[in-house]
């Protein structure tokens, strides 16, 4: 099997290289006009079908790679590096990224699947797939390179084949450790797209804005994977590593964050482009950003760069990476250079309280956040270049940073949808405004009241006053989207004579982008306000005998037991802790401790009890080798499943975004033609 | 019925007295003994390579996190200051013990570096705006008098009617 997968990944490079020289060929015939002995259409074809070829070799090499795992081949290196016989079969899927070369053949496979893709759907335009797809072809053959000659996946093992392998590292055996990475990597790659449309587009002056609606659907779907697979990430540090938090500045969480918000920021300014024409040159450096920060991001996490908890696997391609930035970079300068004029725009700005305005504030803060998280990511290096001392750049640096940065996005994502288009009036303003300001004001009092004040023990506390603006600052925005609903329902209402929830329905539908785009900003604020919550995280630590007690806020822990148990993945010691609540009992936790067989590495498993008001988190910390007692630490963490179901609501409002709208209202009405109708729900909400 | 100065006023001293509430609540209270352990706990990391601060290091049996705790607790108690202290961490770990930069030498480039970057961004997004917004009224003049080539501007037009249409708000 590993000759098999090795001339897989073989085949599909000459597949790929085929399809960037003969798709670029050809490409160059029909821009030149110059004569040629074959069609330069049936060239173009010829590289869109090895394109297609190439996906079906890289399936074949993945599937080489786990038919190995589940087969305990360890006379391959990477199987028995991150496999072993009692490995749950589950896990043995993850063994595909545990490791430097098999993340990468994951890479390389979701690649030619985006590819596959685009190369099926080519009659949407066929000139500017046939560039996107051999750009897409350019990135593979990087990738492939790389697996077949820099990190190769079936690399035989030297020497006499041990009988077990050294199983897969216990921080991955985790049920979302499944599903993160995958989709994790469905973000990172699937920014390859927009990044080959935008590039194909500059290259073959394409005229208008119309690749950019060919390209927002992926923009969208790759944006929901990569946030979906940063909050996966969040809940498995947060039930695994056993910390009692969820996000630790590390240097490949901020790898996966920079081109989230770079992204951000691109859905956000296309729409100024789509409306206005402007920011031509902007959207296309953006996407070109993004996709050079995810390719930073898999330099960060697979090269040792920096030092991170999270570096699962490094390996000396560096170098690859860097090398294959640069070329990118260059390709980016020279084609912008080349085609610059081709992306001149007219700017017109009427005031600068408008829509327009708040889009430029908007990537002003995503791109400053963006910036704040690569310097900080980087510093250390920088420090140590210069100075020769290497510095630590952890979380305090980032909470004095870059949260006031996150608090005025917050406060943006409440504000501009407010603006409408062009400019606005102070009577608009006040329209708009009053409400959110009511909320925000009656929060900080509330808040004061039940005691969510800036300060602890006394003293001034910088993450009390932060929570305390973020939930001000979430209750204005929540108000101000509602109210916009609200006011789009109500018109709808009394037009159609619907109830207010399918006047809600009706409108949504009718403009999908729009609200959708509102029930984003609404899972935004959700997850702002769990976000929040840590800053009143309580912890209590203690070595709990039979019977002993812990008390931590409205529970009280006792100990019931202490057992061990064995099977033949791993071992556990685990405590059996009874939850009372006001005398009563409520529930059993049993936190527990794993120590696997293969690599003998422990592993907490935390015990989580989740209510909306907060999390019972209780960690089996080990035993007291004096007395053989339970050392239990228990966390009260407010607002924790917040952040998740915001998730969810995010989720939901992408899905709703994606759908097209209905037909525009307006089409069925009759006005006269100088009394246009102004409210944004005759026509489907627009303002 | 008030003018508009006299509404915008009246907005202003509003603002004004919950600002003013806000900070009177904020100075309740503000007084009491502070937890500079737990405060100090956090602006260190643990050195037994978990990355993690030491403030919330949770490994039983950690080498270090036990022994530099005690440390943190003695010079608490001996008086020294929130700077002699993480000064003292510092030469003795070396300066990967502090859980950020310091404000001194180089490493307050790490410090300036954000603000004067969002001071320039946040610049140069003003001044285009108003460059944008003085480009509007040329831009009006140039329409009517330059001899523009048709086609471009067909073209233009074309688009602007194409993305016109049911791209308002959302993504």
């Amino acid at each position: 099997m590993a000759a098999f997968g090795s001339f897989a990944l073989l085949i599909a490079l000459a597949l790929a290289a085929y399809n960037l020289l003969a798709g670029a060929l050809a490409l160059r015939l029909i821009a030149t006009g110059q004569p040629a002995s074959i069609s330069p259409e049936r060239l173009a074809d010829t590289a869109r079908r090895a394109g297609i070829a190439s996906f079906a070799v890289v399936t074949a090499a993945a599937f080489a790679l786990i038919w190995s795992v589940f087969t305990n081949d360890f006379s391959i290196t990477y199987i028995l590096e991150h496999s072993n016989r009692a490995l749950p079969a589950a896990y043995k899927f993850s063994a595909l990224w545990s490791g430097q070369e098999g993340s990468l053949l994951l890479w390389a496979w979701l690649l030619a699947a985006y590819g596959f893709v685009l190369r099926l759907t080519h009659k949407t335009d066929v000139r500017l797939y046939a560039y996107a797809g051999t750009i897409l072809a350019g990135i593979q053959v990087f990738f492939l390179l790389v697996l077949c000659f820099a990190a190769p996946p079936f690399a035989l093992f030297q020497g006499a084949v041990p009988d077990d392998g050294n199983g897969l590292n216990p921080l991955l055996q985790y049920p979302e450790m499944v599903i993160h990475p995958p989709m994790l990597y469905l973000g990172y790659v699937g920014f390859s797209v927009p990044f080959a449309f935008a590039l194909g587009a500059l290259m073959m002056r394409y005229p208008g804005e119309k690749w950019i609606k060919v390209t927002r659907g992926w923009t969208m779907v790759t944006w929901l994977f990569l946030t979906a697979g940063i909050f996966l990430g969040m809940h498995w540090a947060y039930a695994v590593l056993g910390w009692g938090g969820y996000w630790g500045w590390d240097p490949v969480e901020n790898a996966s964050f920079m081109p989230w918000l770079t992204g951000t920021a691109f859905l956000h300014s296309v729409m100024m482009q789509e409306k206005k024409g402007m920011m031509k040159s902007w959207n296309v450096w953006l996407i070109f950003s993004t996709f050079l920060l995810t390719l930073l991001g898999t330099l960060l996490t697979r090269a040792g760069l920096v030092s991170s908890v999270h570096a699962f696997a490094q390996s000396p391609i560096g170098t690859w990476f860097v090398t294959f930035m640069l070329i990118v970079l260059a390709v980016c300068i020279f084609t912008y250079i080349l085609q610059r004029r081709h992306l001149k725009s007219e700017h017109h700005l009427e005031s600068l309280v408008s829509r327009e305005s708040s889009f430029l504030f908007n990537n002003l803060v995503l791109l400053t956040a963006c910036f704040v998280i690569l310097w900080g990511t980087l510093f250390p290096i920088l420090s140590e270049y210069v100075v020769g001392n290497k510095v630590t750049v952890g979380a305090p640096f980032y909470n004095r940073v870059a949260v006031p940065i996150g608090l005025f996005l917050l406060f943006l994502t409440g504000v501009g949808p407010l603006l409408p288009w062009r400019a606005t009036s102070f009577r608009s303003i006040r329209r708009n405004f009053v409400l959110p300001a009511i909320a925000l004001w009656v929060t900080v009092i509330v808040c004061l009241a039940v005691g969510a004040k800036p300060w602890k023990d006394g003293a001034f506390d910088t993450g009390n006053f932060y929570a305390l603006v973020a939930f001000a600052l979430a209750a204005g925005v929540l108000t101000a989207i509602l109210s916009e609903f609200l006011r789009g329902a109500g018109v709808i209402s009394r037009q159609t004579g619907r109830n207010l929830i399918a006047s809600t329905w009706l409108l949504t539908r009718r403009n999908t982008r729009r609200y959708g785009g509102y029930i984003i900003h609404i899972g935004v604020v959700i997850i702002v306000v769990g976000l929040a919550g840590s800053a009143f995280n309580r912890n209590e630590e203690r070595e709990l005998g039979l019977h002993d007690k812990l008390p931590i806020g409205p529970y009280t822990l006792e100990c019931v037991g202490f057992t061990q148990d064995s099977n033949a993945n791993y071992n556990s010691e685990y405590a059996l802790l009874d939850v009372y609540k006001g005398g009563k009992k409520l529930f059993q936790m049993t936190p527990e401790k794993r120590v696997y067989l293969a690599s003998e590495q422990p592993q907490t498993m935390v015990a989580i009890h989740s209510v909306p008001s907060w999390d019972l988190y209780v960690v089996y910390e080990g035993t007291n080798p004096d007395s053989g007692q339970p050392i239990i630490k228990a966390f009260l963490n407010p607002l924790v499943g917040w952040i998740w179901a915001g998730l969810v609501v995010l989720v939901f409002g992408t899905l709703v975004a994606l759908v097209p709208s209905l037909s525009p209202a307006t089409a069925a009405l009759r006005v006269p033609a100088r009394t246009a109708p102004t409210e944004p729900a005759l026509k489907g909400g627009s303002l | 019925m008030r003018s508009a100065s006299e509404r915008f006023t009246f907005w202003i001293k509003t603002v004004q007295a919950c600002a003013l509430a806000v900070t009177v609540c904020f100075s309740m209270g503000a007084t009491d003994a502070s937890s500079r352990f737990n405060d100090l706990g956090h602006r260190l990391m643990c050195t037994c390579g978990c990355a993690q601060l030491l403030g919330e290091c949770n490994h039983v049996g950690c080498p270090e996190s036990g022994r530099e705790r005690n440390e943190l607790s003695a010079a608490i108690a001996a008086g020294k200051s929130d700077r002699e202290i993480l000064d003292w961490f510092a030469a003795k770990y070396g300066a990967t013990m502090l859980a950020a930069p310091t404000t001194e030498g180089f490493n307050l480039v790490a410090w300036i570096a954000p603000f004067a970057v969002f001071g320039a961004a946040l610049l140069g997004v003003v001044l285009l705006v108003r460059r944008w917004s003085v480009g509007k009224s040329q831009a009006a003049v140039a329409l009517d008098t330059a001899n523009e080539d048709p086609a471009d501007r067909a073209r233009r037009e074309k688009i602007r009617r194409e993305t016109d249409t049911g791209i308002d708000g959302g993504f």
